[in-house]
């Protein structure tokens, strides 16, 4: 048969590609479940973390049951919708208008009686996306902790959001003055907000990144207004 | 072939003599983007390997069957299906490391080494040299990747693998990591200086 002929040519590719897609399909398939699991041991994690808890890589799913007592998701009214809150994709409802989205709240219990609500945030940075996890306390105002991720911030610059030095600034900030919703503002070092909200400092050199962290705590946060009032009660 | 090369020169020149990203000055791309850091460089070179090796050997087998036409596209057909695998298995199985390259390893696609090693090489070599030429040009590469990683982890953040080594004694002292080394530019200013060294040293690369 002619090597350099068309319909050879037009054969070979389809054999080929039909073998390398069913080798791909046949992958995809046969490790799905793992990387599903990988997937939502990581996500606990996260969530763990922005309770300040860091168990150790055996530890999470343990942990994250004991300590994450109840799940749901409320609506932008803050009632309770029907629903698995850990299937939620954050990054799908972030799309969403406010009035329409579903919020997942993690509810974490520890000895003591102390209660933690985590709240999932999803934004953007300078190159890719980025998402977190910031924990409330009881009165539905005072952060509690945080935690930010990114996709592919800038090492050493966005990238440093992820790192506890900067999510450790919002530990003590509230939500909630004088009765008014306001959300953390991220702003240069050494400058202030406009207004009379609560502010941490971004990173020097990851300005996009640190814009882009006030700009995701300020949507994301913003629909949740109605549950969080409601927990001050 | 015109000349015939031994086996034990086809594994052993990428190292230095005829290295990939020094020498052939090919694969830069990737070594201004993952090398910030040593531990995904580390990464990102054992994938290299293990996707160089593996299409060379699959290229050599099929070399007498593929259309010289389309020889490019069956190339990249089996450097992207390789590609997807790897990144496949280090989500299931090196999960933090997979969350670390990200995007990176899906660039190996495009590294020129790739197609470089295929289309010089294993298009007109046995499976068995084309695997050895495969792992050599993937360890010269990672050898490149971990020596710029070290020096832009060590001075541009103070840790290696993570870790701190610059005291904080230093820093008391008015010592700061330089914030240059973490960005793109200084990688290829480190493997400017890695072609110097190795010509100051390799009399035969010096040109005329």
């Amino acid at each position: 048969m002619n090597k350099q002929g068309n319909t050879y040519t037009i054969i070979y590719i389809v054999v080929l590609v039909l073998v390398v897609g069913a080798a791909l399909a046949f992958t995809s398939i046969s490790l799905r479940s793992r990387q599903q699991a990988n997937a939502d041991a990581d996500k606990m994690r996260q969530i763990l973390a922005s309770v300040l808890v860091t168990p150790d890589a055996g530890e999470v799913i343990p942990t994250f049951n004991a300590v994450v007592t109840n799940q749901y998701i409320v609506n932008a009214e803050g009632k309770t919708v029907d629903g698995d809150a850990f299937a939620v994709n954050v990054a799908e409802q972030s799309k969403k208008p406010a009035a329409e989205r579903l919020l997942p709240v993690y509810e974490c219990s520890f000895d003591g009686g102390d209660v933690k609500y985590v709240l999932p945030v999803y934004g953007a940075g300078l190159w890719g996306p980025i998402w977190g996890y910031v924990s409330i306390d009881a009165d539905g105002s005072t952060i509690y902790g945080a935690y930010f991720a990114h996709q592919g911030e800038t090492p050493g610059l966005g990238a440093e959001i992820e790192k506890p030095a900067f999510s450790s600034q919002f530990e003590g900030k509230v939500l909630f003055k004088d009765g008014r919703f306001l959300p953390v503002a991220v702003v240069k070092a050494g400058q202030k907000p406009l207004g009379d909200e609560d502010y941490v400092d971004g990173i020097s050199g990851g300005t996009i990144t640190s814009k882009g962290v006030g700009a995701m705590l300020s949507a994301c946060l913003a629909p949740y207004e109605a549950f969080l009032s409601t927990l001050a009660k | 072939m015109a000349e015939k090369i031994s086996n034990k020169s086809v594994f052993f020149n990428p190292f230095s003599k005829d290295n990939p990203v020094v020498v052939q000055i090919l694969g830069i791309c990737s070594v201004l983007a993952v090398t910030a850091k040593l531990e995904p460089a580390l990464v990102m070179g054992l994938s290299v390997i293990a996707v160089l090796a593996f299409s060379n050997v699959i290229i050599s087998l099929l070399r007498n069957t593929i259309p010289t036409n389309i020889r490019i596209i069956v190339q990249l057909v089996v450097v992207a299906g390789l590609v997807v695998i790897v990144s496949q298995l280090l989500e299931a199985y090196a999960y933090d490391v997979s969350k670390q390259l990200s995007v990176f390893i899906g660039l190996i696609i495009t590294n020129c080494i790739l197609m470089g090693r295929l289309e010089a090489f294993a298009m007109g070599n046995r499976p068995w040299p084309s695997f050895l030429d495969g792992v050599g040009n993937g360890i010269g590469y990672t050898i490149i990747l971990v020596t710029v990683g070290f020096f832009r982890e060590l001075l541009g953040s103070g840790t290696l693998f993570g870790f701190r080594v610059v005291p904080q004694a230093f820093y008391d002292a008015g010592y700061v990591n330089n914030g240059l080394m973490i960005l793109p530019p200084m990688a290829l200013i480190v493997v400017a200086c890695i072609i110097w060294v190795q010509r100051s040293v390799n009399k035969d690369l010096q040109e005329k």
